[in-house]
């Protein structure tokens, strides 16, 4: 026993660890288990796909069309088509988002008009995603005449995800510290020149991580795809905007009920799932990286 | 801050005190004079080092006011005129010094004639001193300008005190020294008038701002 | 009250008032900058003196529903009258604000924003501005190797005098410095008070700050304000010596405030 000069306090117990605290460690083990369980259910539908479809996955499986009813070869332009799709559906909505955003963020003007737009935009992002699969129907398959294509199937995605891009846009755009602003108009900017030569830049880190994320949740829509450009099958890539393309997620399903021979290719389905699910989860990592380097650097 | 208004008030609480040292030392040191008393002028004498001592304090704490507070305005005026008046209340205090120990000496010889205009120049500088230092207590008021205007009457009546003298001198050169000693006495005082005008200069300063030092009357 | 009225001035109050809606923030403000002098401005938060300062280059426009009455005249022109090119106007009167901030770039592009923006484009010329403009803030000497590092990975007193160096480029008439040393050490802050010191000879200087003795350090003259009003103006050793309004004494000598 160490005898300090702070005796007059008496002994040093009031500083020891008190008895169990049975609350205390009943909701912090409650915590853990919870979060825990999260974790756990994806680990096991990783396990799970990856089990049923290991055995399909190979250079040749990537590379190459289906075969013989699609009970052999590989989902080679069934990548494509997601690839295609979602490139597409990103190169417009991307552009069409950002400058929403900034209008949203920097020239508006608080009052009925700006609810009224940002109340349309929660609502929109609302909608289930087989609706908007009705809507790309209605409107780029039989009324713009585009027809089962990559193009009305990307301008469908585009619709269905550019709430998701305007409001990461914004938020990105509103994390730009106002100093900053305030330092470029007091240097003599317009506020244009503002927004191009200093918000925009500062949040395209943002910007761009946001997108990527949302690139990942795009390739994985199934419902959008189903009514406006999946098709069953498709000999090879497709040669014009106006061909109907084959789809990983619209894969599986094909294969998993309408096609002739479901229990053979369901080695196959696994694939298909398990490309897919490694092509969301990269996207996802990637987009997670290159956050948490951006927040790392920027530390305003 | 409360802090500064109570250390403000400490340090003229002992301007104060000093100012009664001083005009106690200067009364005793006339009346020990003019009533023949050499033990009460040797008393003034042993004083003066309160004083000093007490001068020396007054000015360590202002410089330690300005250091520590860095007073502005008002403040600062009246913590630059402490300094300042104290330095001429500390001279006050040595003339009085001075005054004692011609005492002492004139009380070993015979009395020339009757202290007449000796006491008369006493007591307007002893109000002169007063004045100024009530002046300085109770801020801006015409107090110190009067103080000022009766510097005249004592150095006329200095200068009507040394000619008389002189008049003696001639007479009877056997009494030179005693006489010559009679004019230093009425040197002192009129010298302790001139530190009380300013005195009164420095508390117009306190009050006004304006410096009026070394300026003609007729100017300010 | 105004005392020592400089025959130069380069910015001129007359009845000037600052409306945030129906609030006056600003109350009838009659006030002189002088040229190539250093003016303060002191007061209690909440006097008006940020709002004050901030309508000389108009930023306070950037607040909604703010509105003014009064006159005030940059170089004899109205400077509130609608057709005012206020971009032309900020380059020629620039800020440096309380908490330092600079751009998440490099060293060099936080000083070339400014002449990017006038259209300079080449490359010597962009140097020899950034160069100019950083050896007038008094940095150059510590970041000339260092050029292409982020602007933040500096010091607060060397991101300040980023911020002034930035200003600066654009070779602004006057600078406005809204507390500029109040995030800092004492050691940066008397650095940056060195620099008012030199930066008078070329540039008028307003200067708003709650520290009552750095005015009286740096300044020319200064206002004091109170309740959105100019309460006095005058020579800085006059206002801090002996000031004419006993409000002004009560608040420099602190007895509020």
């Amino acid at each position: 026993m160490i005898h300090g000069t702070y005796n007059r306090f008496g002994s040093s117990e009031w500083i020891r660890k008190k008895k169990f605290n049975l609350k205390e460690n009943f909701f912090l083990s409650l915590i853990r288990t919870l979060g825990f369980t999260g974790a756990i259910i994806l680990v096991i539908i990783l396990f799970f796909v990856a089990y049923n479809g290991i055995q399909v996955l190979s250079w040749e499986f990537i590379t190459q069309p289906p075969v013989e009813a699609m009970t052999k070869g590989g989902i080679f332009p069934v990548i494509v088509g997601t690839v295609l799709l979602t490139f597409l559906c990103m190169i417009v909505v991307i552009p069409i988002g950002v400058t929403t955003a900034i209008f949203l963020a920097e020239y508006s003007k608080p009052g009925i008009l700006l609810k009224t737009i940002m109340m349309s935009i929660y609502t929109l992002a609302g909608v289930p995603s087989v609706v908007f699969g009705l809507f790309g129907l209605t409107v780029f398959v039989v009324a713009f005449q585009f027809g089962m294509s990559l193009l009305a199937g990307s301008l469908t995605l585009a619709v269905m995800v550019l709430p998701y891009i305007i409001s990461i846009s914004e938020e990105a755009i509103k994390a730009v510290p106002y100093s900053f602003r305030e330092a470029s108009l007091a240097c003599g900017a317009t506020k244009w020149q503002t927004i191009q030569k200093v918000v925009v830049p500062t949040a395209m880190p943002g910007i761009l991580t946001g997108s990527i994320l949302g690139t990942a949740k795009v390739s994985g829509e199934t419902a959008p795809i189903m009514f406006t450009a999946a098709a069953f099958f498709t000999p090879g890539v497709p040669r014009s905007l106006l061909e109907p393309v084959m789809a990983l997620p619209y894969h599986i399903y094909v294969l998993a009920t309408a096609g002739t021979h479901i229990e053979e290719t369901r080695p196959i389905q696994y694939g298909t799932a398990l490309t897919l699910i490694a092509l969301v989860l990269g996207m996802n990592l990637l987009g997670i990286i290159l956050r948490t380097r951006q927040r790392a650097k920027k530390a305003w | 801050m409360a802090i500064f208004d109570e250390e403000l008030n400490a340090l003229k609480e002992k301007v104060l005190k000093l100012c009664c040292m001083v005009e106690v030392a200067i009364r005793d040191s006339v009346h020990s004079l003019v009533e023949r008393n050499s033990e009460l002028a040797k008393e003034v004498i042993k004083r003066d080092h309160l004083i000093n001592a007490l001068d020396v304090k007054i000015d360590e704490e202002c410089v330690k006011l300005i250091a520590l507070r860095q007073p502005m305005a008002r403040d600062l005026r009246f913590i630059t005129t402490a300094m300042k008046i104290t330095t001429d209340l500390e001279r006050m205090g040595d003339l009085a010094v001075n005054i004692a120990e011609r005492a002492i000496e004139l009380n070993e010889e015979p009395q020339l004639k009757p202290y007449v205009n000796i006491p008369k120049i006493a007591e307007i500088t002893q109000e002169m001193v007063r004045d100024s230092l009530d002046a300085f207590v109770r801020g801006c008021s015409t107090l110190p300008y009067e103080v000022i205007k009766r510097d005249d009457e004592v150095d006329d009546l200095t200068v009507k005190n040394f000619n008389e003298l002189v008049g003696f001198m001639i007479r009877d050169p056997k009494i030179i020294p005693i006489a010559i000693k009679r004019t230093y006495v009425a040197k002192y005082l009129e010298r302790i008038a001139d530190h009380a005008t300013n005195i009164a200069e420095m508390v117009i300063y306190m009050c006004k701002g304006k410096m009026i030092r070394h300026i003609a009357p007729t100017e300010s | 009250m105004v005392e020592g009225l400089v025959n130069n001035n380069i910015f001129e109050m007359k009845d000037f008032s600052i409306y945030y809606g129906h609030f006056l923030a600003v109350k009838k403000v009659t006030l002189n900058i002088g040229v190539n002098k250093i003016t303060a401005i002191i007061g209690p938060s909440g006097c008006g003196k940020s709002t004050l300062l901030r309508s000389l280059n108009r930023m306070n426009d950037l607040i909604m529903n703010s509105w003014v009455e009064g006159h005030s005249l940059f170089k004899g022109v109205d400077i509130y009258q609608k057709d005012t090119d206020v971009i032309e106007l900020r380059k020629r009167v620039g800020m440096v604000f309380q908490k330092p901030n600079p751009f998440p770039n490099s060293v060099y592009e936080n000083v070339a924003f400014g002449p990017k923006i006038r259209g300079i484009r080449k490359k010597s010329q962009l140097d020899e501005i950034v160069e100019n403009a950083l050896v007038r803030a008094d940095l150059w000497k510590e970041v000339r190797d260092k050029l292409n590092e982020s602007g933040m990975s500096l010091s607060g007193g060397q991101m300040q005098r980023l911020c002034i160096a930035r200003s600066l480029a654009q070779e602004p008439e006057v600078l406005l410095f809204d507390e500029p040393t109040s995030a800092l050490d004492p050691i940066s802050t008397a650095n940056i008070e060195n620099l008012l010191q030199e930066l008078r000879k070329t540039v008028t200087i307003v200067i708003v700050t709650h520290n009552m003795q750095q005015a009286a350090r740096v300044s020319d003259y200064t206002a004091f304000m109170y309740l959105g009003e100019m309460i006095e103006f005058g020579n800085t050793d006059t206002l801090f010596v002996n000031p004419h309004n006993k409000l002004t004494e009560e608040y420099i000598t602190g007895r509020f405030g």
